[in-house]
């Protein structure tokens, strides 16, 4: 029978009340007193000199206050890069100058030339329009190979090329090329990973607040992790200390990746609301949000599978253009990188895996994590050339899968990391029962005699997630620690706070994490409260993204909770009398062993902040610990997906008939809450695979800066729930978090995009057309294109 | 923008149930009017062209993207946000489903999606799931993938046509 509370159970969020009843408290429902309010003119060209800013015209504008250009940031830090990549020949990654505001050129349409502060919004939009700007337009570089062309027009002039890093990881070149010499066949395929906004619903937003009479600042920002913000702001760019700067990233209204980094708009209003002593509140409008949020994915890669003559896996090599844009935002060097080619094993035992990336810098918005970070550009490359290798070989693909699954653990890869536990067969099995892989040619065949193409797509992946290793990342060049941290406050009367340091913009903390030390206590769970998003509240801790919250901060909210026991034991003990050593906490109960004494939790937790009948001379009074904990390796989820479409051959619309994953998460601490992480994750995938792409045109001009011309999944797009099955039955348990967890926040984003792609070729091969490879999104412009190509 | 915009007109309308007179600028969307003026902060501005639906509320009956209405148009209108609804307990059985059903994560998107399911039922008391997706595909959610949406909403409809609440 399930469970009704503790983990494994599914109780309903608590979070919901607020949310649906209007009640919720996002960054733009922040107003303070007197605040200012900033418009960003940004640059309409993607790659211009800067001659001349002329404010005067604008600065007399009715309600205006100030006007801030580049020059108001010569002497201020830029925004830092949060991670360091070294390049094969031992170089250093280059590291242009990211400044607040433009200085000297604009290399993106979007680029903030200047901000103007006024009273109201409509008086700063207004102003905006009186500033004269002298920007000389350049030639653009969008396209990655023309921008490392020796002739091509340079992003930053300071650097000799665009070429941001060229880095090589796994096994040497002359070991990789050995194993493709002597391959019986090599599959080769030439793909795009497609440029994707990752759109929250919720703009961002940033209020800098500063306080004159204790010199404090506070911003209140959409963010996913405040103490990022906090330390990267604070230390690298405004040079305020942490104790005079807080940062709170109240309700947010979904993040997916994009809102882990800083960025020039959070330092610019708390740079001038202490310029102006004064509130400064921005609030993105959508279009500003598709030039100036970070973008994701944009890899153009060549993938090349080698295999033996009885279909074994003998070596992978890829090569791999990453976009940049046009600066290097927060995180986004590491995700072409370590977050990219130490998954490039995936699933199987290949012994030579070699990964070649060219991060490029071009005239386009800065490119960084989108929900899989990486993962899923691996993930794709690797399960469509293995899906093609099938083709090639006329063996099915799901056979030639499971002859070179992984099935021995730990496994050690060829690039880097070791997976401690899985069970790839156990995840496939499960994928084919609920597929009803024995049905598809009935189904098939019906299709066909209705004039369509049926496909099925199969797709098996890998994460590491819950980052990371602090002593590991910082080895690959991390410039941050990667623990997290928890604080478990216990009230007098047994209530508790847990302040995290993971934040949750959707993912369902509030519920989630009171379950675990719920269960852990044996109390109830409307006993505990969760915090966070407040760094004047909450432990220094990493925030939330790359699936780790659960993984990482949960884990420190577990070794929290345990030294709450053993010190609440030592109080039960010398309330009974008794050995500390023969305590038992069961059901809120400490008694012991063997004896009908006990005391309740709420009696324990009072004699802690009542200290009268206490064992003062050996411990503390109250009741409250702090952990931190660092990971000392990756989790691997893992997951094997299929998909059914059929495709209109008249039209090229493609329409998603069947849909089913089988995850493995490890152990599952609230199963409505992991299912609907999937959910969420398989429609943004395909999204990706069907409709959504992010394109600029030669000159750099972004043509998708909306939603009318950006295509996200609405309810009509995606497959009718008959048609959709989420499994996370699979469990094979991390092997070294309390929790035996893995992380699910990414999986479905990761997991369906191959799979939803796989399927379409396959339903365009069962039609006779010989086709190898369409790009995402496989729109039907496009598949009507590789009909009739 | 022109000086004709900056003009300030008198409305006098009823929001929630509640009088309301107000100046407003003329060019004051009816979502930011809400939000900043009202203080009514449940409906959500997101895209500011009708295209999400995160800003949806109840405008004489109808659901109306409130960044595409005027405040001054909504002078002698009745007016209703989620604060209101939730208040004359309207949809209370709409949002005990969202719960039932997890039809939420992030939230943002939700008071909208909540206004446009109400207008659904009000008009089609027994939709079809095709005919629920239809309906709410003009209101984005970038988290649930909607599946818990349609369900939720289904699930309100069958309860109300046994007349019982969700």
């Amino acid at each position: 029978m399930p469970k009704d509370h503790g983990i494994g159970a599914s109780p309903k969020r608590r979070e919901d009340v607020r949310f649906l009843t209007g009640a919720g408290n996002y960054t733009d429902d922040i107003n303070v007193h007197g605040q200012a309010y900033v418009y960003f003119l940004r640059s309409d060209m993607a790659h211009g000199k800067i001659n001349k800013i002329d404010t005067s015209a604008a600065a007399d504008m009715p309600g205006v206050v100030r006007i801030f250009t580049g020059a108001d940031f010569e002497g201020v830090g830029g925004l830092p890069c949060g991670w360091e990549i070294t390049d094969k020949n031992g170089a250093a990654m280059k590291e242009p100058a990211h400044p607040v505001l433009a200085i000297g050129k604009v290399r993106h349409v979007g680029d903030p030339v200047a901000a103007i502060v006024a009273d109201s919004l409509e008086q700063a939009r207004d102003a905006a329009e009186a500033i004269e700007l002298d920007i000389e337009e350049l030639p653009a570089v969008v396209d990655m190979p023309r921008a490392l062309q020796a002739d091509s027009p340079l992003v930053h002039d300071d650097l000799a090329d665009n070429l941001c890093y060229d880095w090589q990881f796994g096994t040497d070149t002359e070991t990789t090329d050995k194993a493709f010499a002597a391959a019986a066949h090599v599959t080769t395929l030439e793909l795009v990973n497609n440029r994707l906004v990752a759109n929250p619903m919720e703009p961002r937003v940033a209020v800098g607040d500063y306080s004159r009479a204790n010199d404090e600042s506070t911003l209140y920002t959409t963010s996913q992790n405040p103490h990022v913000i906090r330390l990267l702001m604070g230390a690298f760019v405004l040079g305020i200390p942490e104790h005079k700067l807080r940062v709170v990233a109240p309700d947010v209204g979904g993040g997916f990746g994009t809102k882990i980094f800083h960025y020039a708009e959070e330092a610019f209003c708390t740079f001038a609301s202490r310029q102006i002593n004064r509130a400064v509140k921005w609030t993105s409008s959508r279009s500003e949000a598709f030039m100036s949020d970070a973008h994701g994915r944009d890899h153009v890669t060549k993938i090349e599978l080698a295999l033996d003559a009885d279909n074994n896996f003998t070596a992978v090599r890829t090569n791999t253009h990453a976009n940049m844009g046009a600066y290097l935002s927060t995180f986004s060097t590491s995700v072409p990188t370590w977050l990219h080619g130490t998954l490039m094993a995936g699933n199987y035992r290949t012994p030579a895996v070699q990964v070649n990336v060219k991060a490029v810098f071009t005239n386009t918005v800065p490119v960084d994590a989108y929900r899989g970070a990486g993962r899923p550009e691996a993930t794709f490359q690797l399960e469509r050339v293995i899906d093609q290798a099938a083709r090639e070989l006329g063996v099915d693909p799901i056979a030639l899968r499971r002859q070179n699954f992984i099935s021995e653990f730990p496994y050690e890869t060829p690039v880097a990391v070791v997976y401690d536990t899985g069970d790839y067969v156990a995840t496939m099995d499960k994928m084919e029962e609920l597929i009803d892989i024995a049905g598809f040619p009935a189904r098939r065949a019906e299709s066909e005699a209705r004039g369509m193409l049926r496909g099925l797509g199969v797709n098996c992946f890998i994460e590491a997630c819950g980052i990371a290793p602090s002593n590991l990342v910082g080895q690959l060049g991390a410039r941050a620690g990667l623990y997290d941290a928890a604080t478990v406050r216990v009230n007098a009367t047994g209530s508790i706070s847990v302040m995290v340091g993971a934040h949750s913009h959707g993912q369902g903390h509030e519920t989630v994490f009171p379950q675990v030390v719920a269960e852990m206590l044996g109390i109830d769970e409307s006993m505990i409260d969760i915090v966070h998003g407040d760094t004047s509240k909450i432990p220094f801790g990493m925030g939330t993204y790359g699936s780790r919250s659960l993984a990482v901060c949960g884990s420190a909210m577990v070794r929290a909770t345990e030294k709450i026991i053993n010190k609440a034991k030592k109080i039960a003990g010398h309330l009974l009398e008794a050995s500390e050593a023969d305590i038992e906490l069961k059901d809120g109960q400490f008694s012991v062993a063997g004896t009908d004494k006990s005391v309740a939790w709420g009696d324990v937790t009072l004699a802690a902040y009542v200290p009268h009948n206490y064992p003062l001379e050996d411990i503390e009074p109250g009741l409250e610990e702090t952990a931190f904990y660092d990971p000392s390796n990756f989790t691997y989820p893992a997951g094997a997906y299929a998909c059914e479409v059929e495709v209109d051959p008249e039209t090229g619309k493609v329409t998603i008939e069947k849909f089913v994953s089988a995850d493995d998460f490890g152990n599952v601490i609230n199963p409505m809450i992991v299912e609907g992480q999937v959910h969420g994750g398989i429609a943004q995938g395909i999204g990706q695979a069907l409709l959504e792409n992010c394109s600029y045109d030669e000159n750099g001009q972004l043509l998708s800066a909306s939603y009318m011309d950006y295509a996200m999944p609405r309810a009509d797009d995606l497959p009718h729930m008959s048609q959709y099955q989420v499994d996370h039955s699979c469990q094979t348990p991390c092997t070294h978090n309390p929790l035996g967890v893995k992380g699910c926040g990414e999986a479905g984003a990761i997991g369906s995009p191959p799979t939803v792609v796989n399927a379409v070729l396959d339903a365009l091969n069962s039609g006779g057309h010989n086709v190898a490879h369409i790009d995402m999104p496989v729109s039907p412009a496009r598949v009507w294109a590789a009909i009739n190509g | 923008m022109t000086d004709m915009f900056r003009d300030k007109i008198d409305i006098s309308l009823s929001v929630n149930g509640e009088p309301v007179e107000a100046r407003v600028p003329a060019g004051q969307h009816l979502i930011d009017f809400l939000r900043l003026d009202q203080s009514l902060t449940g409906a959500h501005a997101s895209c500011e062209h009708g295209v999400c639906g995160a800003c949806t509320i109840r405008v004489d009956g109808q659901a109306v993207r409130g960044c595409l209405m005027l405040a001054a148009q909504a002078d002698g209108a009745d007016v209703w946000t989620i604060e209101g609804l939730t208040d004359r307990a309207e949809i209370t059985d709409l949002q005990d489903a969202f719960v039932a059903r997890n039809a939420l994560q992030c939230g943002f998107c939700t008071p909208g999606m909540l206004v446009a399911a109400e207008d659904l039922l009000s008009r089609n008391s027994q939709p079809s799931r095709e005919e629920i997706r239809e309906h709410l595909s003009g209101n984005y959610c970038r988290c649930t993938g909607y599946e818990a949406i349609v369900d939720a909403v289904e699930l309100v409809a069958r309860s109300r046509a046994k007349g019982g609440t969700a």
